[in-house]
């Protein structure tokens, strides 16, 4: 099980690398909400897919499901989440701003020698 | 007294929660925050003290032991990057005072500098390697809206850039931690310690402890992964890039420091040859930067990346000179990096250009702001009274014991072109023929000089103080060089 869910993970990680390396903006941002999502899926194989039921105490079973790395990703979710909002509506506030969505063009600097 | 290590964390924190009730009223933002900061910097000159006559002191939160609860550790290396961060804010908050603009400020500017300094404040004193990562996300969030606050053209644009690399470093750290959690199972940073040592897998560690040097080489600028650097720190208004170039790479090599010293010291071989290589790298790129732009802000830039080669290489350094050397080092250029930002924008306030070769003759009508620079100048290469010289010094005393005759011969030839691309500003910006008349001038430096004052006077006590200064910052290399000692203090074996 952890094979398969680390070739998925890796595929989310093609994925997202061929996505941030394009020239349009939204598509970079779709690429690093899939490799927040690989990172995500990387941690719970990482911490081991044993069989063992839900970490509540009121299951009362001879295992459990390692309740750390749920814990870890649970943060992990809610700042990208905080960081891909931000993100987007930079993103807007750029199109609106720059009028474009196309990377190649928002190269450089102004005051370059 | 052991909760007295979450203070340079919580005050700041409040502050920042506080100012967001003030956003329209500047001149309550504008007290709150300078009084908070007053009170970060006694809170944490105090934390020095304490340290140095306590030891290591640990604060377990919520009374867990550690390995199993967050355990927030302030060493000696911590407490003194606490203190120059909290002086850097307060310097920086003062600047911000005439040079921000009243519209950035009503748009909580304040609340947003005191969330940046709660990151870096936490991200220094944390014992656990995921709670670093949250407090690098609480800092880089803070970062992402300063850098975008005021919504021009340049600033948008650069500020896409930085949170894209910034985003991708915070997935390969996330990635690093998980995997790092499969082979030993913990992530408590003295834990860590003891169960690398004792796992016996070294080639998975390697690559892991590799992959974290990507990930803190990308926060921290060092040589391939340094190419986001100039186009963001140029975007945002001077006091803003004077923050990030003080603390925000810094926190970058502080973790480089805490991460390669303490858990992955078991195979120098492979690892730290290939951190001495990236270094030298990294300084010579700096260099080659520094030396190209007549833009006063994009030369300090450059020689962020200077600086920040020296100091990583300190890691690869095994005598105490040498260590201590890249404390001193460290240290020096957080408060000299700041200053020579703050003069940048100082400057820019009054010609309304950054580039040198479009202002002339300064110092005929702003002496003091001239001779600012000159000893900001001169203290950043190193020449003896001031505080680059004792860093620089140890450094090459470390590199001679441990026969790095290459770094030696970098940093050396490296001074000199450090002094040649300030200079070069001091000459094109402050003699020649003036070329504004005093009706022509953008602004005034009024009330711009007293924060800059502040660092350069620090920066003279550093060198002028270098005895008072010493055992503090040896304390620190100890603690760094012994990993035991941490790992003692914290698990409390």
């Amino acid at each position: 099980m952890e094979i398969l869910m680390s070739i998925v993970s890796g595929i989310l990680f093609m994925c997202a690398t061929y996505l941030i390396l394009s020239r349009s903006l939204l598509r970079v941002i779709i690429g690093t909400v899939l490799l927040s999502h690989g990172a995500h899926l990387m941690i719970l194989t990482m911490g081991g897919l044993k069989q063992g039921t839900v970490p509540l105490l009121g299951e009362n079973a001879s295992s459990y499901t390692d309740p750390l790395p749920q814990a870890l990703i649970l943060t992990a979710i809610v700042i990208s989440f905080g960081v891909t909002a931000l993100f987007l509506v930079l993103a807007y506030r750029s199109y609106q701003e720059l009028k474009t969505d196309d990377m190649n063009d928002l190269k450089g600097c102004e005051d370059d020698e | 007294m052991s909760n007295y290590v979450i203070l340079p964390i919580l005050i700041p924190l409040l502050t920042g929660i506080i100012l967001m009730f003030f956003s329209r009223n500047v001149t309550a933002s504008r007290i709150i925050s300078v009084v908070s900061s007053l009170l970060l910097v006694g809170v944490s000159g105090y934390l020095v003290h304490l340290v140095k006559v306590n030891g290591i002191l640990t604060h377990e939160v919520g009374e867990w032991k550690p390995p199993f609860g967050i355990v927030l550790v302030a060493d000696m290396l911590s407490a003194l990057l606490v203190l120059t961060t909290s002086i850097i804010g307060l310097c920086c908050i003062l600047f911000s005072f005439r040079s921000i603009g009243i519209e950035r400020e009503r748009f909580y500017f304040y609340s947003f500098v005191q969330f940046m300094i709660v990151g870096v404040t936490g991200a220094f004193l944390t014992g656990d390697l995921f709670n670093l990562f949250v407090f690098f996300e609480v800092m880089l969030m803070s970062s992402y809206v300063l850098i975008a606050l005021g919504g021009t053209k340049l600033q948008l644009r650069e500020s896409l850039k930085y949170i894209l690399v910034n985003v991708v470093s915070s997935a390969l750290f996330v990635i690093a931690v998980g995997f790092l959690y499969s082979v030993v199972g913990t992530l408590n940073i003295a834990d860590l310690s003891v169960r690398v040592a004792e796992a016996d897998q070294p080639g998975i560690v390697t690559a892991i402890a590799m992959l974290l040097f990507v990930v803190f080489a990308v926060k921290g600028a060092l040589f391939p992964l340094y190419f986001w650097l100039p186009g963001s720190y140029k975007a945002p208004p001077s006091v803003v890039t004077a923050l990030f170039g003080a603390l925000l790479t810094k926190v970058g090599v502080y973790a480089i420091f805490r991460v390669f010293f303490i858990i992955f010291y078991h195979d120098p071989s492979f690892t730290h040859t290939i951190i001495g290589y990236v270094c030298l790298f990294t300084i010579v790129a700096g260099c080659i930067g520094a030396i190209a732009y007549w833009d006063v802000e994009k030369i300090v830039i450059y020689n962020i990346v200077i600086a920040v080669g020296v100091i990583t290489y300190g890691v690869t350094l095994t005598t105490e000179a040498g260590v201590s050397g890249a404390l001193y080092y460290l240290i020096h250029d957080m408060i000299i990096k700041a200053a020579l930002f703050l003069l940048a924008g100082a400057m820019f306030t009054i010609t309304g250009t950054h580039s040198a070769k479009k202002m002339g003759g300064l110092i005929k009508r702003h002496p003091l702001l001239g001779w600012m620079f000159f000893i900001a100048v001169i203290s950043l290469a190193g020449i003896p009274p001031l505080s680059g010289f004792i860093g620089k010094f140890l450094l090459v005393q470390g590199a001679a014991e441990s026969h790095s005759y290459l770094f030696m011969a970098i940093l050396l030839l490296s001074s000199l072109v450090v002094l040649y691309s300030v200079i070069k500003v001091f000459i094109h910006a402050f003699w020649r023929e003036p070329k504004l008349t005093a009706q022509e001038e953008k602004g005034s430096p009024k009330g711009l000089l007293l924060p800059i004052a502040l660092l350069l006077a620090l920066s003279v006590f550093l060198g002028v103080g270098a005895e008072m200064v010493s055992p503090y910052i040896s304390d620190a290399a100890k603690t760094l060089m012994n990993p035991s000692i941490y790992i003692d203090a914290v698990l409390k074996e």
